[in-house]
């Protein structure tokens, strides 16, 4: 290919993904391959207790028997665990006590993603800075968390795993592993055993957490997996909204997220968790981009506790990814309100699963699924009801639109009621962007980049007026990004 | 006084199939010209080709805009230009409110002519209007564009559209049906309204009825893909009493 024509096909890239950037930076990495050295050389890096070591290690054992599970509609050639990088770090010693300490870097990083990292900003009263505490985790190490005191005065705590386990340990021994047990399956147990950092919140009895909470992950360096872990809890009668976004280099090669999330709702407790996806998706032919194999769940453990999952999943080259609730407490409910988008070669086989096991306990699916280019997109649930579920109400609504002739959208529902008070709905809608629509709004003066938008924004309605207020614009313009580029 | 809409010798086809047969008519600026046929003539054919519908293929001929060539030109930029047409069978657009539809296609034809955004209070100000002028609630212009609107409603909202894009030449396909008297009278009145001396309409129509209304200067008769008759109003009542027969005989 003609040099010129190549770089006028990379900045066009670049364009498309504006966080493609790579951030020079001294880092510190584990030596390369996966053993149980690996194992103990991040967490003497975390410096962690004997106790945390050990559950790693058990993870460990656990993981090397298991195998990867293949029942997704998802098709990538084999991983090869052992060459990869499962510690990256930037060189810099004792965490940072504060703004000032870090590497400037690294801000200029954060700055440059659009991530608020001044509390300065906020405290002095300047006009327009959002008003949300960030923890900021660049590839294995969370670099800032921000706003900690102001959330310590009202007793709640918010700080990278890695601090939590060595002065929180308590808790985190409490409820680590307790909503996703070690063994549950391949990604999170490999999870179990080499996770990183991620965010720990602990929301205190009544208290609604005054501000959004939200985490930040970057991966930057190559040849690296990320394995984040997050854990909330909201004690009785506590409220707490939280987000993450998330982004990374443009790179050929195809790198490893494998998260964990933990949700713990207690007695009429409340959590709403709203995730913007938006991992380096791979080039046009498919080439490069995240393994975006995560599991989260949350367990409404106490009675008439809440949660939502809010999702906006535009990026990763392969996404398997299912955040679910386990509705235990009497009066539970769980609410799943997810957008995915897929374009070029992208592939994603997302959903969630519905537990109830509590009497009258609610769920409601709101799923809106948009295949275009070449991709593959799956929605994947599971409603079931427990005999002892009485009185169980699901609603499901399940809509896929499909941009292009070749493109493809799957659904597959799995609905299992053990007790006959339990009510279950499904609805289910498949579309092509209609051509006539197209030409409805073009005639009216949109080019068509601007139409396909409209109807598209049309589409994912339901689910963006979930979204924080802050969080629904952004997700708004990177519906519009992802599919730049899909009809024509 | 020159053509605002100039109509050269058009042939289209969709499919292989023609369907625009050297098809001409010229539309000065300020005039009204009705265009009636039989099913199948060619109608809303020449309302998609010259709006710019992909699927129809030009074979022949040209149409232009106030001299400017409007074949050349992508539906978004004929519409910044001045084109509006009137959907027979208004689209339905999910989850996207009348008036943000209305904001964005107004925002997309003044940016592409080089003018400013309308402010968001100008924008409701002038929407109130029009709409109280058309017997539309505003509260409906809050519901997603054409979703569970009435046919009459549709049809008011195009009328809406038309009267706050202030298009140049605009192109009524079959506006009256599905109307009962009361809806048409309200169109009607809406349609009339909006005729000035720079502004050029094409009504089509299958009847009579609604040019008792929308009173045109012209009639055109369009058969087998060409303007087969072209007369006063008083072609209109000939058509409505002698039928379409003998002027499908013509274009034969």
């Amino acid at each position: 290919m003609p040099a010129a024509r190549q770089t006028t096909e990379q900045v066009l890239e670049l364009e498309r993904y504006k966080h493609g950037f790579v951030t020079e930076i001294e880092q510190d990495f584990a030596p390369k391959g996966l053993s149980e050295a690996t194992v103990r050389f991040i967490s003497a890096k975390k410096d962690e207790p004997a106790w945390m070591l050990e559950w790693r290690l058990e993870a460990f054992r656990r993981w090397q028997a298991l195998d990867e599970p293949a029942w997704a509609r998802v098709d990538f050639p084999p991983i090869d665990y052992q060459d990869a990088y499962y510690y990256a770090a930037p060189t810099q010693k004792a965490g940072p006590k504060s703004l000032d300490e870090v590497d400037p870097e690294l801000l200029a990083t954060y700055a440059k993603l659009g991530i608020p990292l001044g509390e300065q900003a906020v405290l002095a009263g300047v006009e327009g800075a959002p008003r949300y505490a960030v923890d900021a985790v660049f590839d294995s190490v969370s670099v800032v968390t921000t706003f900690k005191k102001e959330l310590a005065a009202v007793g709640v705590i918010f700080c990278p795993m890695s601090e939590a386990i060595r002065e929180h340990g308590d808790l985190v021994r409490k409820y680590l592993g307790s909503v996703v047990p070690v063994s549950d399956n391949y990604f999170a147990c490999l999870n179990s055993a080499v996770f990183s950092d991620g965010s720990f919140v602990y929301v205190p009895p009544g208290v609604r957490c005054p501000m959004e909470l939200s985490t930040y992950f970057r991966i930057n360096a190559a040849q690296s997996g990320q394995f984040e872990r997050t854990l909330i809890i909201a004690d009785k009668g506590a409220y707490v909204s939280y987000l993450e976004g998330c982004t990374a280099p443009m790179r050929d090669e195809n790198q490893l997220h494998a998260a964990v999330v933990e949700l713990v709702i207690l007695d009429d407790a409340e959590i709403k968790y709203s995730t913007v996806q938006n991992w380096y998706p791979g080039d046009k032919d498919g080439k490069g981009g995240i393994y975006n194999f995560v599991t989260k769940r949350a367990d409404c453990r106490g009675a008439r506790s809440k949660v939502s999952w809010t999702q906006v999943e535009t990026g990763s080259a392969v996404t398997w990814k299912y955040p679910s609730c386990v509705l235990r407490g009497d009066g539970s409910s769980g609410e799943f309100y997810s957008i995915a988008i897929t374009n070029n070669r992208q592939q994603a086989d997302t959903g969630t699963k519905m537990i109830h096991l509590g009497a009258n306990t609610r769920s409601r699916i709101i799923s809106k699924g948009i295949s275009a280019g070449r991709s593959s997109n799956t929605y994947r649930g599971l409603v079931s009801a427990h005999p002892k579920a009485k009185g169980a109400r699901n609603f499901t609504q399940c809509d896929s639109l499909l941009i292009g002739k070749r493109c493809a959208a799957h659904t597959t529902p799995y609905i299992e009621a053990r007790n006959a008070s339990a009510q279950f709905e499904h609805e289910a809608t498949t579309t092509r962007l209609s051509d006539d629509q197209l030409f409805y709004a073009m005639q009216r003066g949109l080019s068509q980049e601007e139409a396909v938008q409209l109807l598209v924004n049309g589409f994912v309605k339901d689910v963006l007026q979930e979204l924080p207020m802050e969080f629904a614009v952004e997700a708004q313009k990177l519906v519009a990004i992802s599919l730049e580029g899909s009809v024509g | 006084m020159s053509a605002l809409l100039k109509v050269e010798k058009l042939s289209a086809a969709i499919d292989g199939k023609t369907i625009l047969d050297g098809l001409s008519l010229e539309i000065p600026a300020g005039e009204v010209h009705a265009i009636m046929g039989p099913n199948g003539a060619g109608k809303s054919t020449l309302s998609y080709v010259l709006t710019g519908k992909p699927g129809y293929e030009v074979t022949g001929g040209g149409a232009t805009l106030d001299g400017e060539d409007l074949l050349a030109l992508a539906p978004h930029e004929r519409a910044a230009k001045g084109m509006f047409l009137s959907f027979q069978y208004p689209l339905e657009i999910p989850g996207v409110p009348a008036l943000t539809f209305l904001r964005t296609a107004l925002n997309a034809q003044r940016r592409a002519r080089g003018e400013a955004e309308i402010a968001a209070p100008d924008f409701l100000r002038l929407v109130r209007a029009k709409s109280a002028a058309l017997k539309i609630d505003f509260e409906m212009l809050k519901r997603a564009l054409n979703v569970g609107f009435s046919g009459g409603e549709k049809k008011r909202m195009e009328i809406l559209q038309m009267a706050v894009l202030e298009p140049r030449l605009a192109i009524l396909d079959e506006t009256d049906s599905g109307l009962d008297i009361d809806a048409l009278r309200i169109v009607s009145e809406g349609v009339n309204a909006l005729r000035a001396p720079n502004r050029s309409m094409l009504v089509i129509t299958h009847y009579q009825r609604l040019l008792d209304y929308i009173r045109p200067d012209k009639v055109h008769v369009l058969a087998a893909g060409r303007i087969v008759a072209s007369g006063g109003p008083d072609l209109a009542l000939d058509l409505e009493r002698e039928g379409y027969d003998k002027f499908a005989a013509l274009a034969a």
